[in-house]
């Protein structure tokens, strides 16, 4: 088995907002029906929430705290699950029925183990 | 497969053909035993050079795939001794190896089968899948591979692991996909292979002799997706329909090794057995499926058309109409019905061909299409407006040869004169195909 980071990218709001119950209602639907591979996830408050990090000249160096995502583009990260599956057919089998998948875009990585 | 088992050593190149084919079988099988790609890849080199070095001596062995598949398996076995110390890990992995002499014949085309639809795992980028094709299923090695498709050998070398990377661990499975998504793979597959044909095809003779032979490889491989799954419309399509562009190979280039029009090829240097192989496949594969006829086959009966005609003139473009027809039904896109719109300038005429032509939406700034409503405009006299569609189209088209085929077909229809001088070097029988339509300039599946 391999547990499989399963990485949503959609629309940039704020998923809990009333307009968006129907949507996150699919979401939910999804999590009981898939729950047997499901490890873990979250869903994502807005890239406006975004912090990142960058540790200037590598390990010990200064931290750079900056502002937004990482990258900006009209889908972003919103969220993700933790699949473990037996191998990538069944994790992209699992992610096609993440309701993102339908409109956007999941991405899909194997996960370190640590 | 043909199979030389005479033990007789007929020279080099055939001795090479065979231990590369039983090779890929022998690494199929042994990549899903020892589960360790690289380790698998290794020991059936390592068996490879030694089955060259031993059997010109000695001769070629009764079995060669037993001979081979015992001594890579000692290979491997070695390998995982040397890279694996822990005694418990080399224990299991011995126990995992098929024990020798096992020559199930289902086991192995099974084996292959997981091999190929591995190496074209959607997940793979298209280039990985050809050059992990290459370097797997057709034997070359990575500096083999590396020239082929001209790209530097470290770069080619590091690509190559990368993908075998992915592979291990994102987990892509080694196993031939379920009947219900077979047809949607094998499509996958398929693009792969033409991919790698045309990576053949479109080599000129000055390019090196591995690429040229590209296509001799993917005709190759499509023989074996072909033997592998000999029911599946998309295998049957494929082969026919490179077959069929293959057996034009000593006829579309003339002695200074410069494409020829498809009307002026001379007909009698057709590979005429291979029009023949496939005709038959197609008539075979068309009643697999005839509710939904296959890409590849619908494609291949165009082909066929072109193929079966004893001279220009008398091609059916009657047929080829129907056939798009057929394929949009199936593969609706601008690109083809550009291409119908053309045949049916050859069927109706130029008046009715633009009308089609224009139709179609999208191609805009497409240099085929410009260049199909230059010479139509041509044929039908209007030679202000040729002249500014001869313009646009050589402004979109970046391929020299390709401007030079437009200058010369163009001319042949009516002489353009005030584009000529400052378009291309003006030499003549640069050519891609007789019209815009396209067996002779196949395009990415």
């Amino acid at each position: 088995m391999t547990t499989y980071a399963a990485l949503i990218y959609a629309a940039d709001v704020d998923w809990t907002a009333p307009e968006h119950a129907e949507e996150m209602a699919e979401y939910g639907e999804f999590g009981r029906g898939a729950a047997a591979v499901i490890r873990g996830g979250a869903a994502l408050y807005p890239t406006s929430t975004a912090t990142t990090v960058r540790v200037s000249g590598g390990k010990g160096g200064d931290v750079v705290t900056g502002d937004g995502p990482y990258a900006e583009t009209k889908e972003v990260l919103t969220g993700f699950y933790l699949l473990e599956c037996s191998d990538l057919d069944e994790a992209v089998a699992t992610a096609a029925r993440i309701p993102a998948a339908w409109h956007g875009v999941v991405e899909v990585r194997p996960v370190i183990p640590m | 497969m043909t199979e030389h088992h005479d033990g007789q050593f007929d020279g080099h190149a055939t001795l090479v053909r065979l231990v590369r084919d039983e090779g890929r079988r022998v690494l199929a099988t042994l990549i899903r035993t020892v589960g360790d790609w690289q380790v698998a890849e290794d020991a059936v080199a390592d068996a490879v050079e030694r089955a060259l070095a031993t059997w010109p001596r000695t001769g070629v062995p009764a079995q060669p795939r037993a001979w081979l598949i015992v001594t890579a398996r000692r290979c491997a076995i070695d390998l995982l001794r040397r890279e694996r110390r822990r005694a418990e890990k080399e224990a299991s992995a011995v126990d995992l190896l098929p024990p020798p002499g096992e020559r199930d014949d289902d086991t192995i085309d099974d084996d292959l089968l997981r091999l190929v639809f591995t190496c074209c795992h959607p997940a793979l980028e298209p280039s990985a899948q050809v050059a992990l094709a290459l370097r797997t299923l057709c034997g070359l090695s990575t500096a083999e591979v590396a020239r082929a498709l001209l790209v530097g050998e470290a770069t080619m070398g590091k690509r190559i692991t990368r993908t075998k990377q992915k592979i291990a661990r994102a987990g892509i499975p080694y196993r031939v996909p379920d009947a219900h998504e077979l047809s949607d793979r094998l499509l996958g597959v398929a693009a792969t292979v033409y991919f790698l044909f045309n990576e053949g095809y479109s080599a000129t003779s000055g390019d090196v002799p591995l690429r040229a032979d590209l296509a001799a490889e993917a005709v190759r491989l499509a023989r074996l997706v072909h033997d592998l799954l000999p029911d599946e419309p998309t295998a049957i399509g494929l082969l026919a329909l490179l077959l069929l562009q293959h057996s034009r190979r000593d006829a579309r280039v003339d002695a200074e090794g410069r494409p020829v029009l498809l009307a002026e090829q001379d007909r009698a240097r057709w590979h005429r057995e291979e029009i023949v192989e496939a005709v038959a496949l197609i008539g075979r594969g068309l009643r697999r499926c005839p509710d939904r006829p296959d890409p590849y086959l619908t494609q291949a009966a165009i082909a066929a058309c072109h193929a079966l005609a004893p001279s220009p003139p008398e091609t059916d473009w009657a047929a080829i109409v129907s056939w798009y027809d057929v394929l949009l039904t199936v593969r609706d896109g601008p690109v083809e019905r550009l291409n119908r719109a053309v045949a049916i300038g050859e069927r109706d005429g130029p008046a009715a061909g633009l009308a089609a032509v224009d139709a179609v939406d999208g191609l805009g700034d497409y240099a085929p299409w410009l260049a199909s409503r230059a010479l139509l405009l041509a044929r039908l006299g209007r030679d202000a407006d040729a002249r500014d569609a001869v313009d646009l189209a050589l402004a979109a088209e970046t391929n020299a040869a390709r401007r030079d085929d437009l200058h010369r077909r163009v001319a042949l229809l009516r002489p353009v004169s005030s584009t000529d001088a400052s378009h291309g070097p003006g030499s003549t029988k640069i050519a891609n195909g007789s019209r815009g339509d396209g067996p002779d300039r196949p395009r990415p599946a």
